[in-house]
């Protein structure tokens, strides 16, 4: 390589552990960034200090997968440089003299690429209904966190809520940690599931594992609704129950946690602060960096790759990672063998390909909106309702989402859109009755996540502090 | 199908200046466009720090400044919301002892203009101000300057003037545009077409390329101000700050925010989007620690910019087109238009109603820069 500049992996999940790897087998050193404490990501999280837990009981059917990209990312360690703990919160240049802006422990530090991988990954896509900000709610993938990472329980008794394949997964993996599962409360109709059917032939594992989780719970008496809209979370302080409508009748179970969530929403402001073009997906229903099969975006020295690139799960995330190190290996000029290329291309279009099923077994709920109350808090951390950005859409005659974070504050908060941006597009959509796409993108800003004030910045480096 | 209109006024650029003169025009009955190629006060006059302060300009705005002053507290009234003004004063710091008489010597300055400065030396400071850490040599109080909120007030103009019954076009951008002898025409945006007797261009940090068609080219720059705001914490800075001869500024909105800027960010491939400078941002939250221990822990949770407009002496461009009659131009407000757009806006329906402005504001003729060019050109 004739660039003195380090490639640098943002990301230590599925992508970013194989791409790592992949570098390594062709003499290569990345730097690699985690904003976890240990590598994994949020699928394969690891608990901060080992517990004694086994593999099967910390991971359940993924414990195999779980243990090998350990397994592999410890026997990278020495080969690459790991940086732990370590928020990457900006990236400025451009195309040429690229640097990402990174935070590792409170202490800021500043450095230059010559190729960036983002393998950034996915929060849970989540949307608000009445008392979704009252203590004892989660999302499902907090819940999966707590028992996988912590080793402990969101609540006693639970309700399981939302659509995606996590739903089920995380409810089985809560019964067979001893909690009670009150419900799965699944947002989808009943009717849908029948696409299971066309995925059985194409990825019988995935399927017969959901029937599997299904069954069981139903088995252990776990009431399974379909098609449910929630009403209220029912408690003054904190979660006591769940008021729903399902079958067209309202219904209320006692729980006191409730973990709910509709599939996940990339994690894309990086590859939008570099500069990368953003189309449309229809199949998230969300922005995305333009991407080739192998992960290179519209700028020439950043790739995306995994989750953060469009959902396709960490199967599919493994096999990208590995995509786009081959892309980077044969951009900086090493040679990269065309069969094991063709390989992985295959490989992700399968997944892929069962991806577009899935997502029509536990579909999006398009009328949410025409569902919940005015009175509901859409953005947490600046305390908005859907009422009141109702008026201000009104009022402003808006009809783009940058504009309605300007005039409606939605966005503007802690979270910067990342909580909040799904809903508030759902919002904008439901009032102006257009498509999604039509509301355009909201611009991330620089930090992407909240940075100290006090966090010893580029003057406090120049003085040599 | 060309959607024909014709107007009295047509308006280019929906700012804060562009809006308050629709607005302004509108009530005194004409008939006005305003067509702007995003969103109405998206630009500069939406995502500026938010200062409403006359206290530091030069002496030349500060008759038109003092006509915005009297403007302000009647918001609500005109636009229909308060757009978080508040007058809360400001409060300039001096660090060191020649600030501090740069201080002295600009409140003597002002003090013919009505700004009730009131001189604070380094001990008062600490006893006036005891929520300020870095007391340096003094400070400057203008109490009756402060701060409202960019985002609400700059769109809340365009709405006012368009329930008024101004023509808003947003999204709109001007093709073409010139003069046809009894007035102008206007192409914007896929199919409008207008036509007016006046035209006024306040575009902003677009305005030179619609003044050099008529002939007027003008040294005007691009200025990107990168500004850092924290999350919510309880209130405690009850001035806006700024700095004389720093490039620190600061204020506390009542959400609980501390909006924060300093330095200059960078423009993106795209000219019409920039972003912060880190290594400004990072200036700032230093300055800010410094001044107000407090905020070491708070959390930063996002930078912004935008695109304004700078004039080579600082001030604005103000005034009848020396080329073409029923031309007016008003941009260029190098970081400072915010508190004085609103009488900009009166000052130019003075202007097509009568040719003359109440205000004097002789000083921001385009034609300094044509006699400058001309000057370079003999010297050449």
């Amino acid at each position: 390589m004739t660039d003195a500049l380090p490639i640098v992996i943002v990301g230590a999940g599925p992508a970013g552990i194989r791409a790592a790897e992949q570098m390594v087998e062709a003499g290569i050193r990345p730097i690699v960034l985690d904003e976890g404490l240990r590598a994994g990501g949020q699928i394969y999280r690891r608990p901060m200090i080992d517990d004694g837990r086994s593999y099967r009981n910390r991971y359940g059917s993924e414990a195999r997968k779980a243990e090998q990209l350990h397994a592999a990312f410890e026997r990278l360690r020495p080969a690459i440089e790991y940086r732990p703990e370590t928020l990457a919160w900006n990236v400025s240049g451009q195309e040429r003299g690229g640097h990402l802006d990174m935070m590792t422990d409170g202490v800021h530090n500043q450095i230059a690429f010559s190729k960036l991988l983002l393998c950034t990954g996915a929060t849970d896509r989540v949307l608000p209904f009445p008392g979704w900000t009252r203590p004892g709610v989660f999302t499902l993938g907090a819940a999966q966190t707590a028992l996988k990472a912590q080793g402990c329980t969101v609540g006693d008794r639970l309700v399981f809520m939302g659509s995606g394949p996590l739903l089920y997964l995380v409810a089985w993996q809560y019964m067979k940690a001893g909690a009670t599962v009150a419900a799965v409360l699944d947002t989808a109709p009943l009717r849908s599931k029948i696409h299971l059917v066309s995925l059985f032939a194409r990825a019988p594992r995935i399927v017969a594992l959901g029937l599997f989780y299904g069954a069981q719970l139903q088995l252990s008496g776990v009431k399974i609704r379909y098609g449910v809209r929630p009403e209220t979370v029912i408690g003054a302080d904190r979660v006591e129950g769940i008021r729903f409508q399902a079958s067209g009748c309202t219904q209320e179970l006692e729980c006191d946690a409730i973990a709910y969530g509709f599939a996940l929403r990339p994690e894309t402001q990086l590859a939008d602060l570099a500069g990368c073009r953003f189309r449309f997906e229809d199949r998230d229903r969300t922005w995305l960096p333009e991407r080739d099969a192998l992960g290179r975006t519209s700028r020439k020295d950043v790739y995306v790759s995994g989750d953060g690139s469009g959902i396709a799960g960490a199967d599919a995330a493994e096999i990208d990672g590995q995509l786009a190190a081959l892309a980077i290996l044969n951009d900086v000029g090493k040679t990269v063998e065309g069969d094991r290329l063709r390989q992985l291309m295959a490989a992700r279009a399968r997944i892929l390909r069962q991806r577009e099923i899935l997502e029509n077994a536990f579909p999006f709920p398009r009328d949410w909106f025409e569902t919940v109350p005015a009175e509901t808090t859409l953005c947490r951390c600046e305390e908005i309702s859907i009422g009141e950005i109702r008026r201000a859409v009104e009022a402003g005659n808006i009809g783009e989402i940058n504009r309605m974070k300007a005039l409606s504050r939605v966005g503007m908060g802690r979270c910067q859109g990342r909580m909040c941006s799904v809903a508030a597009t759902e919002v904008l959509r439901s009032i102006r009755n257009v498509e999604p796409q039509e509301t355009g993108r909201l611009r991330a800003q620089a930090p992407v996540k909240p940075i100290p004030l006090g966090f010893g910045g580029p003057l406090d480096r120049e003085a040599g502090r | 199908m060309i959607q024909r209109i014709s107007a009295d006024v047509t308006i280019i650029g929906g700012g804060l200046v562009g809006s308050s003169a629709a607005l302004a025009m509108r009530k005194a009955g004409l008939a006005v466009v305003l067509i702007d190629k995003g969103f109405c006060g998206a630009q500069a006059s939406g995502v500026n720090y938010g200062g409403v302060r006359r206290q530091g300009r030069p002496p030349e705005q500060l008759p038109l400044s003092q006509r915005a002053h009297g403007i302000w507290p009647r918001l609500k009234a005109l636009v229909g919301i308060d757009g978080e003004y508040v007058p809360s004063g400001h409060l300039k710091l001096a660090r060191t002892e020649a600030d501090f008489a740069k201080l002295e010597a600009y409140a003597e300055i002002a003090k013919p203009y009505g700004l009730d400065l009131e001189l604070v030396g380094a001990a008062a400071l600490k006893t006036r101000f005891p929520w300020l850490s870095a007391a340096g040599a003094g400070a400057s109080l203008c109490p009756g300057d402060g701060h409202a909120n960019p985002r609400l007030v700059s769109p809340a103009f365009a709405r006012a003037a368009e329930r008024a019954g101004v023509k808003v076009f947003e999204q709109t951008p001007v093709r073409d545009v010139r003069a046809t002898g009894s007035g102008f025409a206007v192409l914007a945006g896929e199919n409008v077409e207008i036509r007016s007797r006046q035209i006024v261009n306040s575009a902003g940090a677009w305005s030179d390329t619609f003044a050099a068609q008529f002939g007027e080219s003008v040294p005007l720059t691009r200025i990107y101000p990168s500004m850092v705001v924290t999350e919510p914490l309880p209130v405690r800075l009850p001035v806006s700050m700024g700095e004389q001869g720093g490039s620190f500024y600061g204020r506390q909105v009542a959400r609980g925010n501390y909006v924060m800027g300093g330095g200059r960010g960078a423009a993106l491939a795209d000219p019409d989007f920039s972003r912060p400078s880190v290594t400004a941002a990072s200036s700032v939250m230093q300055r800010a620690i410094a001044l107000f221990p407090h905020l070491a822990n708070a959390q930063v949770i996002r930078f912004w910019s935008g695109t304004e407009a700078e004039m080579p002496d600082g001030n604005p461009v103000i005034g009848a087109s020396q080329t073409t009659p029923g031309l007016f131009h008003a941009f260029g407000f190098c970081g400072a238009g915010f508190q004085i757009a609103p009488a900009v806006g009166e000052v130019l329906l003075e202007l097509v109603a009568t040719g003359q402005s109440t205000t004097p504001i002789d000083a921001f003729s385009i034609g300094r820069f044509s006699q400058v060019a001309a000057q370079t050109a003999v010297s050449l």
